[in-house]
């Protein structure tokens, strides 16, 4: 099949079910990239959708609200996420089945791909953009390659008296560096690529019990690993390294549900999404109907906002000013809309079944959610809280626009 | 109150009468089906469908979708060769203390959870027929 294909549905949906790799354009679209057709455009309102279950990705196009392109043979794509190269060409997917997959959104088809573990949770690219660091459970550790041609640079496994752990929350940090948790070991742990020659890796120290997910705050200062084992986060401030302190771990928000009875947790929170506004930390409690609010200098717990049901993201529009939240199951059919400043729940959606994720267009206006059980991508207005329009999608799940080339951490 | 107290007794007569009844049929029709085989004969609070949608997707967030492992085990026939389905269905009930395997019980009945793990040990189906 050629690249400028341009196919009606019909067609397609065949072509899906008997392709297992390949690209299709979307009909009502100009094909981009091929070479005597290229159309010379930018990247800055594109971005992929995962289709899970089918191993594909969507190349969209959020300021025209469209699907561009489907590129497909990806692999387990359960849980799978995505970074991408500075100059926002290039998205990198991290898939379940250890699959690291460079796409390019210009000329939409696979780069190169490769199995680079056995199981696998997500990456993030260095500040240079030239190392890719994939997150691994099986075998445990982070194995880091070249985001040119995925060559391998270095392979860290997460050693412990255990054997391997599993590795989790691992981001990119200023200075070429990458910190990651061990979920078994419960230590968090950096590499550091500043230097020539192999990286310098060393234990900052505990986090606590079952580390599940961390993030690092948007001004690269702040790491902080929530713990599933114990109510209670992990902070590790990153300025305070020089000139004598050295890093270490603290605990924040120790014991901030103690003598609560945890709800059974159905779907881990993820700590991706949460956000600085209006100068707190808005973040998932785990097995608890609420959002945590803490406060951004002290790290102290100063509110909780009830909430629908569990909270797996809970996502700042851009400006800070509302949070949007979705849920875990069997409440993964809401979507909640706190208000900031009064800490108040404004508005309650029910799109469909299997909310999984959102992502903001850059400023915000405008927010896309991936309705898995139903195979839709919703665009909703950010100020209005009305839809907008609707896309088909099979089973989306992560929605990853390219501006994230640009901030730390994502 | 005396004829109330043998309206009573009849009306249990009868229904222990329906109960043999349908002990009887169950037995004619089950033939020699083991007592949890049986139980999965009783119908599920879910469809099918929607019991595999869960598994691959609300379970495969920690196991996978393929089932491969996550931060969960893997849950391939082989992994599970070496326990019966019954344990199987207690522990997605009751989940597993001091690890993120939740009790599904608010969830699931007995009987999915049985179905589940009985297909779990099988080879899971896959999400769309």
């Amino acid at each position: 099949m050629r690249r400028r294909d341009v196919l009606g549905f019909g067609a397609l949906g065949l072509l899906g079910g008997l392709a297992t790799t390949g690209t299709s354009v979307m009909p009502g679209t100009q094909a981009v990239g091929g070479n005597e057709q290229c159309t010379c455009r930018g990247t800055g309102t594109l971005g992929i959708v995962i289709e899970r279950a089918s191993g594909s990705v969507l190349v969209v196009d959020n300021a025209a609200r469209q699907i561009v392109a489907r590129v497909e043979g990806l692999g387990d794509l359960s849980h799978a996420s995505a970074v991408f190269s500075p100059d926002e060409r290039f998205a990198y997917i991290f898939g379940r089945d250890g699959g690291l997959t460079k796409v390019d959104l210009l000329h939409p088809r696979i780069v190169k791909r490769i199995i680079q573990g056995g199981n696998s949770i997500g990456g993030a690219i260095s500040d240079d953009g030239r190392l890719i660091a994939v997150s691994n459970y099986k075998p445990g550790g982070v194995k880091v390659f070249s985001a040119d041609d995925l060559s391998l640079v270095a392979d860290i496994p997460a050693s412990w008296p255990g054997g391997r752990s599993k590795v989790v929350g691992l981001v990119d940090a200023p200075g070429r560096r990458f910190l990651f948790s061990l979920y078994e070991a419960g230590d968090i742990r950096m590499a550091d690529f500043s230097g020539s020659g192999a990286p310098r890796v060393r234990s900052i120290g505990q986090a606590g019990d079952q580390p599940y997910d961390a993030l690092i705050t948007a001004d690269g200062r702040y790491y902080i690993a929530g713990l599933f084992g114990e109510d209670g986060m992990a902070l590790v401030d990153l300025w305070a390294e020089e000139p004598s302190e050295g890093l270490k771990v603290r605990r924040i928000l120790d014991g901030y549900g103690r003598g609560e009875k945890k709800l059974p947790v159905y779907k881990m929170p993820h700590l991706e999404g949460w956000t600085q506004a209006g100068g707190d930390f808005f973040l998932p409690a785990v097995g608890r109907h609420e959002v945590l609010v803490m406060d951004g200098r002290s790290f102290e717990l100063n509110g909780r906002i009830p909430v629908a049901g569990q909270p797996v993201f809970v996502m700042a529009r851009p400006d800070g000013r509302f949070l949007w939240v979705n849920f875990a199951v069997p409440d993964n059919h809401i979507i909640q809309i706190i208000d900031t400043p009064s800490r108040k729940v404004v508005h309650t959606l029910k799109p469909g079944r299997g909310v999984m994720h959102m992502e903001f267009v850059s400023r915000g206006a405008e927010v896309w959610m991936s309705v898995r059980d139903e195979n839709r991508i919703d665009i909703f207005d950010t100020h209005t809280f009305k839809k907008i329009t609707s896309l088909q999608a099979r089973a989306p799940s992560g929605i990853f626009f390219t501006p994230r080339a640009h901030r730390i951490g994502l | 109150m005396q004829d109330f107290q043998v309206i009573n007794r009849a009306h249990f007569l009868l229904a222990l009468l329906l109960a043999a009844g349908v002990l009887v049929m169950w037995m004619m029709w089950g033939g020699n089906a083991s007592a949890s085989l049986a139980a999965s004969t009783l119908p599920m609070s879910k469809p099918e469908q929607e019991l595999v949608r869960l598994v691959r997707q609300d379970c495969g967030s920690c196991h996978g979708l393929t089932l491969k492992g996550g931060l969960g085990k893997p849950l391939l026939p082989e992994n599970l060769a070496g326990r019966d389905a019954e344990t199987l269905a207690e522990i997605i009930l009751d989940g597993i203390p001091g690890t993120p395997m939740p009790p599904w019980r608010a969830i699931l009945q007995r009987n999915d959870a049985l179905w589940i793990a009985r297909k779990l040990k099988e080879g899971f189906p896959d999400a769309s027929p």
